[in-house]
């Protein structure tokens, strides 16, 4: 199922970032002192959550966790095995 | 608890039709040394680990591999939703569409049903990892023997992102394999 250019970008952004932190979050369960690393997930995650509430406010929930208008937006199309993600990482 | 996120972990993408890999990808969607033996078991895994980076590696790798689980998913339904019956039949796929239709089931590549005797538990958390250690290396080679067997470019870009997440998840194991040992050992001094 086609999504509409922009929304593709973002929802492409949101997937590289939370990749990025969940990179980092497995890295620091074993080495939990690691500053660096700790300064650049809390990095990352500050950006996705910023991100991701843009996303959810123009598009769609990523979780059902939010406030809905009637009817409950959580079950809209598409559902994230239907989207055409033309080309993937590219 | 767990939570639903609507988004992949990678934007798994299929350029044709190549039926013969979707055949395939089932190895790592019901096989042995498939994501959901690998998600299930780490997951079993985790409750007696003595340390608390050892609870958190399983618990989140398990994680990610149910996601992985969901991208092998997702390849297979984007091929197979392309096809008809008459196609699927021709491409070996025959026994699955009487069986499954175009559903996804959780079977080996030669069709063999999933089964829990595919992942251990023993308590014993060197031995345990040992095992998690052997899972990503056998998940890497069975990646590989896939990209080798398709020239569909979609296909092959995820499961090569999927290939480097078993090398990561290895070197993960085995640092938590060494802090396990590491806290044995200072354990011992304390008897
Ligand atoms: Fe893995």
């Amino acid at each position: 199922m086609k999504i509409d250019k922009e929304r593709l970008a973002m929802l492409k952004e949101i997937m590289a970032l939370d990749f990025s932190a969940l990179e980092l979050n497995l890295y620091l369960d074993t080495h939990p002192r690691d500053q660096r690393a700790l300064a650049l997930h809390n990095e990352y995650d500050r950006k996705l959550k910023e991100l991701k509430g843009i996303y959810e406010s123009k598009y769609d929930f990523l979780t059902h966790k939010n406030i809905s208008e009637c009817p409950w937006e959580w079950i809209k199309d598409p559902w994230p095995w239907e989207i055409d993600y033309e080309m993937g990482g590219k | 608890m767990w939570i639903y996120e609507k988004k992949l972990q990678f934007p798994a993408w299929v350029e044709g039709c190549d039926l013969n890999i979707a055949k395939l990808l089932f190895a790592q969607y019901g096989g042995p040394d498939s994501e959901l033996s690998a998600g299930l078991r780490y997951i079993t895994q985790r409750y007696n680990m003595p340390i608390p980076e050892a609870k958190a590696i399983l618990t989140d790798i398990g994680t990610e591999e149910l996601a992985h689980w969901e991208i092998i998913g997702t390849l297979i339904y984007k091929i197979v939703d392309r096809a008809t019956p008459e196609e699927m039949i021709k491409a070996g796929m025959g026994p699955h569409y009487i069986q499954h239709g175009r559903d996804l089931y959780p079977h080996d590549a030669a069709g063999v049903p999933w089964t829990a005797a595919y992942i251990q538990a023993i308590e014993d958390p060197i031995t345990n990892l040992h095992e998690n250690m052997a899972a990503e290396q056998k998940a890497r080679t069975t990646y590989e023997h896939l990209i080798n067997s398709t020239k569909d470019r979609g296909v092959i870009e995820t499961l090569s992102f999927l290939r480097e997440r078993e090398v990561v998840h290895f070197q993960r194991f085995g640092e938590a394999l060494r802090l396990v040992q590491e806290y044995q050992e200072r354990m011992k001094h304390y008897k």
